[in-house]
């Protein structure tokens, strides 16, 4: 069962300067499965994927990731694991002074020797996975917010990785692409054998397709289960995230003082 | 208030310690990191297109005025002596060993380290160089290190278009506007620029001023905090750093270069 595990991370606390944003989290990702990490903005879900991809070291506890533990890595077999890992950006990150076509191609002429008739195969092949084809000779500038991403998808899986991170797949896209992103994310997750890591606060779309779920609150694991077992949770947080109302664990009110003593209004009109 | 005020310096000096601290390690890593800049030679040259040809207009413009001011102002004072025939070494000689290599930094700088800031610094703001490290490619060995040799290599030639622009500009002032003899000014010129003491040594400034002002700018760009405002900062500091750092970089070069030279 070991062996099924692909990242495994254990008691991992991090922190920026002073201020701790990860306090002890503890998740693992199957093979082949689509793990969600929700939570609240700022809540430290894009950090926790920094770590799995090795780009900041933990303060304390362990990543690893087939096995390899990150923080025992040196530059080169980090850059060796990466190989086998692909990242989807917010919004893409795609190359802007290179067509898509050099985009998608950039990791296979930098980590392989194949002729340039094959990387046009392969490069085509990736777009139309991720419907794309069209667009091989178009600039990123040219790219609406929803292909950007799907480029930057088709460039993330160019090397045929075996783990995709995706940080907020679905933030600003309108529902169509919402409804195309997330399929693809499920169906280039069982088609290519891969393992997906979803950071998002999109509850609705990733439901839809996740086969777990991890809810970060205030650097610590708060909930965890698959779809159906989030949907039915009665713990008061999840159920205000899944359900987006306004006030509840999460206050809809920043800590502030009295509201009547900051307008100044004596005991007598509060 | 004092406290304060103390506190502020103390802070003020650590940071800009830390700063050069880490401006000398991304030198040292950039110049460790150059094999792909050699290797893929192809990366190096696209580069040299953007920051070297791409400054040509701007170079060659301001080259053949400065010539042809050269001409104007030299031949105001040196006819007062009677010697105008020398026309030529004046524009030659202070083309070639100061204004030449210098204006050309300052152009080169204001046009191609402004531009390597803020491109450096945009892919950082859009996370270009996380993507490129998350790919395993390292940013330095594929970014920052073709864009460093493209400005060492293109500064020295720019330099020399400068200066072979300038004293067009010189000649078509001097001979063809004013009347000065045609011979006596090329041969004069011809018989009293040295080649290792003026050329060479223009060479000299000009890679040094090279090295100088693309650090400065792929530094700035690569720490460019990832907002609006960091960028265009940054780039606003890549000018009057490098501009600076070539004026006070002339000055120790020309003291060491021309001492005894009558």
């Amino acid at each position: 069962m070991r062996n099924d595990v692909l990242v495994e991370i254990e008691d991992v606390a991090f922190g920026y300067g002073a201020r701790p944003v990860l306090k002890g989290i503890n998740l693992t990702a199957r093979r082949g499965q689509v793990v969600a990490i929700m939570g609240s903005s700022g809540c430290g879900k894009t950090t926790l994927l920094r770590l799995i991809g090795g780009q900041i070291r933990p303060g304390q506890g362990t990543v690893r990731v087939a096995g390899e533990s990150l923080g025992e890595l040196d530059r080169a077999g980090l850059y060796r694991l990466r190989r086998k890992m692909g990242m989807l950006f917010q919004f893409g990150a795609l190359f802007t002074d290179i067509s898509v076509f050099d985009n998608v191609a950039f990791q296979l002429r930098e980590h392989t020797d194949l002729p340039e008739d094959a990387i046009r195969d392969l490069v085509l092949m990736k777009l139309h996975a991720v419907g794309l084809r069209g667009a091989v000779h178009l600039m990123p500038s040219e790219l609406s917010g929803g292909m950007a991403r799907r480029v930057a998808l088709a460039r993330a899986i160019a090397l045929d990785p075996m783990l995709v991170m995706y940080d907020e797949p679905f933030a600003g896209l309108d529902p169509i692409s919402l409804g195309v992103t997330g399929n693809l994310i499920r169906r280039l997750t069982d088609t290519l054998g891969l393992t997906s890591l979803v950071v998002t606060h999109d509850v609705q779309e990733s439901l839809k397709i996740v086969d777990y779920v991890y809810f970060v609150s205030e650097g610590v694991i708060v909930a965890e289960g698959t779809a159906d077992e989030i949907r039915a949770s009665g713990l008061p947080y999840v159920h205000q995230f899944v359900h987006g109302e306004a006030d509840g664990p999460v206050p809809f009110h920043y800590p502030a003082p009295a509201y009547a003593a900051d307008l100044g209004l004596g005991a007598a009109h509060a | 208030m004092l406290k304060q005020a103390i506190e502020n310096l103390g802070n003020r000096t650590v940071q800009g310690v830390w700063r050069i601290g880490f401006a000398a390690r991304f030198f040292l890593a950039t110049l460790l990191h150059s094999g792909t800049a050699f290797r893929r030679f192809g990366l190096t040259i696209r580069e040299m297109y953007f920051s070297g040809v791409l400054s040509l207009i701007i170079i060659l413009v301001s080259g053949l005025f400065v010539g042809m001011v050269l001409g104007l102002q030299g031949y105001e004072t040196l006819q007062t002596y009677g010697s105008e025939e020398a026309l030529g070494i004046l524009v030659a000689l202070s083309l070639v060993r100061e204004l030449g290599p210098v204006v050309a930094a300052l152009l080169f700088a204001s046009r191609a380290g402004s531009a390597i800031t803020a491109e450096i610094g945009l892919m950082k703001a859009t996370e270009q160089l996380s993507a490129m490290e998350m790919m395993a490619v390292d940013p330095i060995a594929r970014v920052v290190a073709p864009r460093f040799w493209a400005g060492v290599v293109s500064m020295p030639f720019l330099a020399a278009l400068f200066s072979a622009m300038g004293i067009f500009g010189g000649y078509l002032v001097g001979v063809q506007l004013i009347g000065v003899d045609e011979g006596s000014f090329w041969s004069q010129m011809q018989s009293a620029v040295d080649f290792e003491q003026d050329i060479l040594n223009g060479v000299i400034k000009s890679v040094v001023f090279g090295v100088a002002i693309t650090t400065i700018a792929l530094f700035e760009g690569y720490d460019a905090p990832p907002t609006a405002e960091g960028v265009s900062g940054a780039t606003t500091r890549t000018v009057v750093t490098s501009s600076l750092a070539v004026l006070a970089l002339d000055f120790v070069l020309t003291a060491f270069m021309f001492r005894g030279i009558n």
